[in-house]
């Protein structure tokens, strides 16, 4: 478990203080993949770097798996950090090495012998998917190749935590989606501890559990992934949100006006596995005929989530049974738009 | 025909002349190289930002290769005579030159240095910090190979320098290429063996350029 509490960081710039984290406490489970998304200044990068102390916090505690951080000398703090891994937006590989070379770093520094390096490299160039690559120079390697060679590189001690410092933030979308299907590979193969911090809330939806929105410095809003997605109580965690699913109060007065026969109802989905079929299943069942107007359904980590807003015509009776069923029979929820 | 182009040059002399010119050099190079990269990491370490930021340290480390990169090379070997004397035990000869020789082109170089390890990724750096490594590690395993092509093409710079620096060594009878085409030949008003110094002198200059472009670029992998 990884705790945190009143952690602060204030910059001292010539003529005044500039507080990048403001009082920030969160707990962060094992085997979590926690997510801190922000808009660029929101203090998520001091955030993480404050994590290992790159960043020397100006107040707080931070304490790692009953280890106090913030409490280390410089000595002991530097056996901790073999323990945090690291990977980097930019990705900081040293140019002056192989692949093999940067991944065989970090064990070098450990100080593991020369045999076992090389044993340990090869696993993880096999874990990361860059067999045959381990004699390039990062220079001829792709931008998704290279953060491939920084996260084996950060496993190499096998850390108990990650951090991502907007690991996917340079790459292009499909190349993230193959970075961040690695990261939830070694989630749950190894049973690391992944804190990650970025502006996309589509990273936060592929791969996350749990999540936590920054603005100013602050925590504004945490918690479960789709409890987030599917009550988002600040206006900020509403843009994120908006970011994969679109305006969810869009503009539905102007679809009333336009299918105005039958009863609009909007249908949200939430974690939702077993009712994906919901659709067929009622038009099956009943004497309905359901008209699809608009639509998002959305697939996190813990489930589908997402809204449609479809059209029931039919018999009023049938109607009514159909809500009754949607209502008692699922989890899925019905707001009903408009009466013909 | 040779002989006949260049009545006054004597082959034998020549030879030994342009040895002592690479004696010279490449001696005084190495104890450049070594002192250079000591005070351009030092320089570096102690800058406002870096591992070791000192602000006072930084400044007398500053100082000190300011003042000896802005005195005239030729005024810094007679300043240095006395130290020279002491040191060596006479003050002509070829080694009677490697202090001044040192002494002048260190302080260029380790300004170089500075410049070269600027250059490397502050990513790369905190990189390394966050594994855990130590300063010292942080130093021979990152600094200076990912500054390595910046800090050879320094030392083919320097080097050149430092053969021009051989050459004005001449005054105080150090031997080499500048001190033959000063004595036998222009004192004598014999230039054709100025012509052929010059000649020997350029061609040096020469191969050290060629070698530090080769082993740059085969170092550079970026």
């Amino acid at each position: 478990m990884i705790s945190i509490e009143g952690l602060s960081k204030v910059f001292r710039l010539k003529q005044k203080n500039i507080t990048a984290v403001d009082d920030m406490s969160l707990t962060i489970h094992d085997g979590d993949i926690f997510g801190v998304i922000g808009y660029s200044g929101a203090g998520k990068s001091t955030f993480i770097r404050l994590l290992n102390r790159l960043e020397e916090p100006t107040n707080g505690k931070i304490t790692i798996h009953g280890e106090e951080i913030t409490a280390m000398s410089k000595k002991k703090l530097r056996i901790a950090r073999q323990d945090i891994g690291m990977i980097f937006q930019h990705f900081n590989l040293l140019w002056s090495r192989t692949v093999s070379e940067n991944i065989a770093f970090p064990l070098e520094i450990a100080g593991v012998p020369m045999e076992e390096r090389k044993k340990r490299v090869s696993e993880l160039v096999d874990l990361v998917g860059l067999k045959g690559r381990e004699n390039a120079y990062p220079a001829q390697l792709s931008g998704g190749q290279k953060q491939r060679v920084g996260i084996a590189r950060a496993l190499a001690n096998n850390p108990k935590v990650l951090l991502c410092d907007e690991a996917t933030s340079a790459l292009d979308p499909e190349t993230t989606d193959s970075i961040l299907d690695l990261l939830v590979d070694i989630n749950e193969r190894l049973g690391l501890t992944i804190i990650l911090i970025t502006h996309e809330m589509h990273v936060i939806r592929k791969i996350c559990n749990r999540v936590a929105v920054m603005e100013n410095g602050k925590v504004v809003e945490q918690g479960e992934v789709l409890d987030v997605f599917l009550k988002p109580n600040k206006p900020v965690t509403r843009k994120f949100v908006e970011q994969v699913m679109g305006d969810p109060d869009g503009d539905h007065n102007q679809l009333l006006e336009v299918y105005s026969s039958g009863l609009v109802v909007r249908l949200h989905f939430v974690g939702e596995s077993a009712n994906q079929a919901l659709i067929s299943k009622i038009s099956r069942e009943f004497q309905i005929e359901v008209n699809i107007l608009q639509g998002k359904i959305t697939q996190t980590k813990l489930g589908a989530y997402g809204t449609l807003i479809v059209q029931i015509n039919g018999e009023p009776n049938e109607i009514n049974n159909t809500i009754g069923f949607i209502k008692e029979e699922t989890s899925v929820e019905v707001e009903v738009l408009t009466h013909a | 025909m040779l002989k006949e182009l260049f009545p006054n040059v004597v082959l034998e002399d020549l030879i030994v002349a342009t040895g002592e010119t690479f004696y010279m050099t490449l001696l005084a190079l190495v104890g450049t190289v070594i002192f250079g990269v000591l005070l351009g990491l030092l320089l570096y370490l102690t800058s406002n930002g870096g591992l070791w930021q000192n602000k006072g340290v930084n400044l007398i480390v500053a100082s000190v290769v300011n003042i000896f990169r802005a005195i005239p090379f030729i005024v810094l070997i007679l300043l240095l005579i006395p130290f020279t004397k002491m040191l060596i035990g006479t003050i002509r000869g070829p080694n009677a030159a490697l202090p001044a020789l040192i002494i002048g082109s260190a302080p260029f170089y380790a300004r170089l240095v500075e410049i070269g390890l600027r250059e490397v990724n502050k990513g790369v750096i905190e990189a390394a910090q966050s594994m855990g490594a130590k300063t010292k590690t942080i130093i021979f395993k990152v600094l200076l190979p990912e500054s390595m092509p910046a800090l050879v093409s320094g030392i083919t710079v320097t080097a050149i320098a430092l053969i021009g620096y051989t050459a004005v060594a001449g005054v105080i009878g150090a031997g080499g290429l500048g001190d033959f085409a000063y004595f036998h030949g222009f004192m004598r008003r014999d230039f054709d063996v100025v012509f052929v110094c010059t000649v020997l002198i350029v061609i040096i200059v020469f191969i050290f350029q060629f070698i530090g472009d080769f082993i740059t670029n085969k170092m550079d992998k970026r």
